[in-house]
């Protein structure tokens, strides 16, 4: 994956397939202490005890349409790669928590990249789900809850082009002004 | 329009909901982009992108966009499935932001199958 933010956008759908009604993604960024954290969290079904001990194996999946599972893998080869490392914690029935660490400026990290247009292609692909996202910046944080933009949008859905639309403008925004202040 | 705001959103909400009155019916065109990690890794995401661009500037309520996982055909990724009610769907193979812009004017819009990308009927 050329950006961390396509990753994000993976490691979402995985939530999404495992039944979640609500994804946290959390991008920490401390470019002071030299780290990155990237932290998914869903509420699906969660994960047993045999089939985490070798999630990472890219041989191991619960899908069916093909053998191979390259997310998880690809994710964790990402972040160690960069003198960081993966951790990943389930529970059956309460959902799961994939987390990355990376070094912050390891040559061979990839940028965050467009978070977004990950963030939009979530909404817009899966509107039933709600996403809580924190991005913090060197202390400074915002948070994007879909379910606060829900409660004002009321009948209108998620993934109406014009609130789609501005919803990737105001995460830009948003963005911009953590990391500029 | 700037940050996430309550009253941006009361205002966008209070445009929206009157256009969505003025256009009236169920989604009968359905749009799959197939965002599988091999999806994703190829370019899925520019390709949802673009077509959310289409989706705002042809306005139009029948048409409805999802996502979902691999085919099964990793190799022709990004895919993407045009169903027309009453119509086979068509899968579209290596997709780009272009290619998207021209099935969505195309075949979503005017019905008529682009079959330089296509990959199968299905």
């Amino acid at each position: 994956m050329k950006e961390l933010s396509l990753h994000i956008l993976d490691l979402a759908e995985n939530g999404i397939a495992a039944q979640a009604g609500l994804i946290r993604i959390l991008v920490q960024e401390d470019p002071k202490a030299n780290r990155l954290v990237i932290e998914i969290t869903d509420n699906g079904k969660g994960i047993s005890e045999p089939m985490l001990a070798h999630i990472t194996d890219p041989f191991v999946t619960s899908r069916t349409t093909r053998r191979v599972g390259m997310g998880l893998p690809l994710f964790k080869a990402a972040a160690e790669r960069c003198g960081g490392g993966f951790e990943i914690s389930s529970k059956p029935g309460q959902g799961t928590s994939v987390r990355g660490i990376f070094q912050y400026d390891h040559i061979d990290r990839a940028p965050v990249g467009n978070m977004a247009a990950s963030l939009v292609s979530l909404i817009a692909g899966y509107p039933e789900i709600d996403i809580e996202y924190t991005h913090m910046y060197d202390g400074r944080d915002f948070t994007m809850d879909t379910r606060n933009i829900r409660k004002e949008l009321a009948e209108v859905p998620l993934n109406e082009p014009a609130v789609l639309q501005y919803i990737q403008q105001a995460i830009q925004e948003e963005l911009h002004d953590i990391m500029n202040a | 329009m700037a940050k996430l705001s309550v009253s941006d959103l009361k205002n966008l909400k209070e445009k929206v909901s009157k256009d969505m009155s003025l256009r009236e019916g169920k989604a009968k065109i359905l749009v799959t982009v197939h965002m599988g990690t091999c999806g994703i890794a190829s370019g899925a995401r520019e390709v949802m992108d673009a077509l959310m661009k289409e989706m705002a500037e042809a306005d139009r309520q029948d048409i409805r966009v999802l996502a979902a996982g691999c085919l099964g055909m990793c190799s022709s990724e990004p895919n993407v499935t045009v169903e027309i009610e009453g119509q086979e769907p068509i899968a579209y193979q290596h997709m780009d932001a272009n290619k998207m812009r021209q099935v969505f004017k195309r075949h979503v819009l005017l019905g008529e199958v682009q079959t330089a990308f296509a990959l199968a009927k299905m």
